[in-house]
């Protein structure tokens, strides 16, 4: 029981994890491998907040949020767009963007080493008992999953009841469309990169509250991210989300009944899985 | 199809052409070049200081492992980060494997599982679209890692192992050098054969490829195995030389890295351009790492950057671009002449 109850909280941040990588590689068709860069950068920023001020590690969300998205926008406009010029055909903008954030992730991994060192950083923030169904939980961990749920809800609705989120979701159907009915593709992309990258970096400080990190975590993070898009299906975004919770509960269950070290091994396991019996996802459309 | 798929299996060279080898002499001059040229790096190390010989050493590793790398993801386009995987994996090897078997046994076993586990690889990740396999190929070295240290632990072993085999460094650099003589050769043999015909076609458009009657697949996960056996083999020859070896040190992403950079860096559409990024990157990266030892990641990413934005046909490319604009300029030179001699 405890097993699924602490799947579903950790699934919650994974969601929101997912749902930036979602943004930016279904909207904006950038495989970005510097996105779990962003992530450990949003939990070294808390972490430096929570130990500066002493303020509730929420209140990082704040600062963190639209950081990452001027960050991610100038990334975008800085090192994507020229690529996106440059490259004849979708094939090798793949090639051209892979290596790119391939080497950015090398970068923003350095720039933290050189500011905050190679040690594993945790802080204590509600490290408190909170009892479900008669069990005890960290109550930091509730709180991450709250908030997680919170956030994810609020790009959910914002993505399928407003214009500019319609907008988006245009983009990721079909570019080329999309540029007909009058959709700015280029700022559309630009917009989806930023707002991935700074839900990324929430998501970077949820998880910052109950879990140990340092610098070189980021690639594991691209990974269980690019996992769980794939799993649930690179054009739909309810499919990330249940593709998260099938994440979180697949580690907890082999970090609890096997061994705390082999998460990625359990991610792996999935990724083979959905491959080798469904590589459209589970909630994507097989295409021709 | 299937008469057709066959069309993508690696025949023989002196079968396709009938009785002959079909080497030209462009071809015979060049392999002498080759020869001579491998002669003479093989004496370096006996004439050079021992800081000489442990770059050149360097040298040798990331020659073999950048070319090697370069056979799949030069003409297939499909970037492999997962060098660490199989290099790290071929050192397990000879590391776990001491105590049961002889030194140059667990080389060719390095190599055969190396190649193994290539092929499983290869075989989930390589039939369907590119992105899939670089995701996959980004976090196998740290599975691997992961899944070796919990066998230690589960088998309560020392997580660090010595490795204790006696050579010389001029024998570790002419292993090396014997393996990347292995790598050139076939590497050509590929270029010249029916399967690197066939990744060529695969690397310009996969679906021409399909349409040609390709098997894809087949060609994709066999250049890939062929690859990453020679990574394996490459871990498996350094292991001895680091005498300690240890889960994080053995599957460190920096090795992934830095033969992706140093083969962009040569380019990857000619079979020694590899070396051509070796050699510059790996005294440049001696001076980083002497200079700045707390900013490696950071400046190994700029430069990283610097290789994909300005420079991303490599030297070999600059230097084509250079050759072919002399060329020209030669051309043009002589009409004018021409036309000189005519009007006078």
């Amino acid at each position: 029981m405890d097993i699924i109850i602490i799947g579903l909280l950790l699934g919650a941040t994974y969601a929101l994890m997912a749902m930036g990588l979602q943004l930016q590689y279904g909207v904006a068709r950038i495989m970005n491998l510097a996105n779990g860069e962003m992530l450990i950068a949003g939990a070294f920023g808390t972490f430096w907040f929570y130990t500066a001020s002493n303020a509730s590690p929420f209140y990082a969300l704040i600062g963190v949020i639209p950081l990452a998205f001027a960050v991610n926008w100038a990334i975008y406009r800085v090192l994507i767009v020229p690529l996106v010029r440059r490259a004849r055909n979708q094939g090798q903008l793949e090639v051209d963007c892979i290596l790119a954030t391939f080497g950015l992730s090398f970068i923003l991994v350095g720039i933290l080493l050189a500011v905050f060192g190679g040690e594993y950083l945790s802080y204590s923030y509600l490290a408190r008992p909170i009892f479900i169904l008669g069990e005890p939980y960290g109550l930091n961990r509730v709180a991450a999953f709250i908030g997680s749920l919170v956030l994810c809800l609020g790009l959910y609705l914002w993505l399928h009841r407003t214009r500019p989120g319609l907008a988006l979701r245009a983009v990721s159907v079909n570019p080329a469309a999309a540029g007909l009915v009058s959709i700015n593709v280029t700022r559309a992309s630009a917009l989806a990169f930023a707002l991935g990258g700074a839900v990324t970096a929430a998501g970077g400080v949820l998880l910052s509250m109950f879990l140990t990190f340092d610098a070189s975590l980021g690639v594991v993070f691209t990974l269980k991210a690019l996992i769980i898009v794939i799993l649930g299906g690179v054009s739909d975004i309810r499919g990330a989300i249940l593709a998260a919770f099938i994440l979180g509960l697949a580690e907890t269950t082999v970090a609890s009944l096997v061994d705390p070290g082999l998460t990625l091994a359990a991610a792996y396991l999935l990724f083979m899985a959905i491959l080798l019996v469904r590589p459209e996802g589970l909630l994507g459309r097989r295409s021709s | 199809m299937t008469s057709e798929a066959q069309a993508a299996a690696p025949v023989p060279v002196t079968k396709s052409t009938g009785h002959r080898l079909g080497i030209t002499g462009r071809e015979w001059r060049n392999l002498a070049i080759a020869a001579v040229l491998f002669a003479l790096a093989a004496v370096v190390p006996l004439v050079g200081s021992g800081y000489v010989q442990s770059i050149a050493i360097s040298i040798a590793i990331y020659t073999a492992l950048a070319t090697s790398w370069m056979l799949f993801s030069g003409p297939t386009n499909y970037i492999s980060l997962a060098t660490a995987a199989f290099f790290g994996s071929g050192m397990y090897i000879v590391a776990g494997g001491l105590d049961l078997a002889p030194y140059p046994v667990l080389v060719l076993l390095a190599g055969v599982a190396g190649a193994l586990f290539a092929a499983v690889v290869g075989l989930a990740t390589l039939r369907i679209s590119g992105v899939y396999f670089v995701i996959f190929s980004l976090g196998l070295a740290e599975l691997v890692r992961q899944i070796i240290t919990w066998l230690q632990h589960v088998l309560g072993t020392m997580s660090g192992l010595y490795v204790y085999v006696d050579r010389s460094e001029e024998m570790f650099f002419w292993q090396l050098l014997a393996l990347t003589a292995v790598v050139y050769l076939v590497g050509w043999w590929i270029g010249r054969s029916r399967l690197g015909f066939a990744l060529r076609i695969i690397g310009n458009d996969e679906l021409v490829a399909v349409h040609c009657g390709i098997n894809t697949a087949r060609a994709k996960v066999i250049l890939f195995v062929i690859s990453s056996t020679f990574a394996a083999i490459a871990g498996a020859l350094v292991a001895p030389r680091w005498s300690y070896v240890e889960p994080t040190i053995a599957f460190s992403p920096f090795l992934s890295f830095q033969v992706v950079i140093m083969a962009l860096l040569g380019g990857v559409h000619r079979l020694w351009g590899p070396l051509l990024g070796v050699i510059p990157f790996t005294l440049l990266w001696e001076l980083i790492s002497a200079n700045f030892p707390a900013q490696t990641t950071l400046l190994l990413g700029a430069a990283f950057l610097l290789i994909v934005y300005f420079i991303p046909n490599g030297v070999v490319g600059l230097i084509e671009d250079a050759l072919r604009q002399r060329g020209e300029w030669l051309k043009s030179l002589r009409l004018l002449l021409v036309r000189r001699s005519r009007d006078a």
